[in-house]
């Protein structure tokens, strides 16, 4: 009689423990985009933080998302008070001069913060290498389902979001992300 | 003249206040359209808390969704496209409650199936153990009646 109780005991935990261990692999934090192999939601946003030459834009330029189609586009949302956003600020300054000479542009979305206090930011981090526009209202990071800051969207030359990486991204992934999208339109065209 | 003056000065601020007043007030329109967008609200989760509305949530991003959802329905979208709209934005995670149909029929119905087999396996055990109640009573007559 004892084995069978055992076996129900067992059928009732597997599937639990199961689950617990499936939860266990799972960030709680982490909740997936439906944005990811859709068309990038348009903007157009204002300059405030011109970025440095050769990737510097003037202040108080609109930034269209329509305008960089058949570029691959690194979009960062970020704001003064986020404290995860120092922690990448270096990686994304670095990446985009690394890229500058490659069809890839990074634009900074500033995030319910004022172009003041980010242009503070930017000087006290010593300066950041693309420019960033303002979102007054949050209005383009609710396009973009954004949860906070700091969150990535990549956007290939199709104008599709191909990828969104949630919190500070590591220069490791960046890079990873970049080579593979630049890869792919010559992957394309080989035979 | 200066009384005259005086009752001028009062009735023309008084007017002014009258003019006012109706200014401050938000009209008939606007109450339906605050009510419609608190109804859609209260339905969308807010991304920056921990199981709250957008209506409920004073974060800045959960008021600014909450200017969407009224200008979305002031632009003539019914409360179903709206709620689309976020669930194109969010997935359907924005829902504070998760629509009945597909895998999220589970939801709704695990939890009565877990009491109807809770309830299943409380009653065998009941019935059981009162099938088993007499036997020891026996034993212990026995075991009285022994010396």
């Amino acid at each position: 009689m004892n084995w069978r109780r055992a076996l129900i005991a067992g059928a009732v935990a597997i599937p639990v423990l199961f689950f617990f261990a499936w939860g266990l692999t799972r960030d709680p934090g982490e909740i997936p985009s439906p944005l990811p192999g859709r068309a990038a939601p348009d903007f157009a946003l204002e300059v405030f933080a011109p970025g440095e030459p050769p990737l510097a834009r003037a202040v108080g330029d609109t930034v269209r998302a329509s305008a960089l189609k058949g570029r691959i586009v690194v979009l960062n949302f970020w704001a003064s008070w986020c404290l995860a956003c120092r922690d990448e600020h270096t990686i994304l300054s670095q990446g985009a001069r690394a890229y500058a000479d490659q069809p890839v542009t990074f634009l900074g979305v500033l995030y319910n913060d004022e172009p003041r206090k980010g242009n503070a930011w930017i000087a006290e981090m010593g300066g950041q290498s693309y420019p960033s526009v303002n979102d007054p209202g949050a209005r383009t990071a609710i396009e973009y389902g954004l949860y906070g800051v700091p969150e990535t969207f990549f956007v290939n030359a199709e104008g599709r979001v191909v990828r969104k990486h949630t919190g500070p991204i590591p220069a490791a992934v960046l890079k990873g992300i970049l080579d593979s999208l630049l890869a792919a339109p010559r992957a394309a065209t080989t035979p | 003249m200066m009384r005259r003056t005086l009752v001028a000065l009062a009735l023309a601020v008084a007017g002014a206040g009258a003019q006012a007043v109706p200014e401050s007030l938000p009209p008939r329109a606007d109450s339906a359209l605050e009510a419609r967008t608190s109804a859609v609200a209260a339905q969308l989760r807010c991304p920056v808390c921990q199981g709250v509305s957008i209506q409920d949530s004073p974060a800045e991003l959960a008021q600014q969704m909450r200017g969407v959802v009224r200008d979305q329905l002031a632009a003539g979208r019914s409360p179903e496209e709206v709620k689309a709209y976020f669930i194109s934005k969010y997935g359907e995670w924005i829902l504070l409650e998760p629509e009945a149909r597909g895998f999220n029929l589970l939801a709704y119905g695990l939890p009565a199936l877990l009491i109807v087999v809770g309830l299943g396996v409380v009653a065998v055990v009941v019935r059981r153990n009162s099938a088993r109640a007499p036997a020891p009573a026996s034993a212990a007559v026995g075991v009285d009646e022994e010396p």
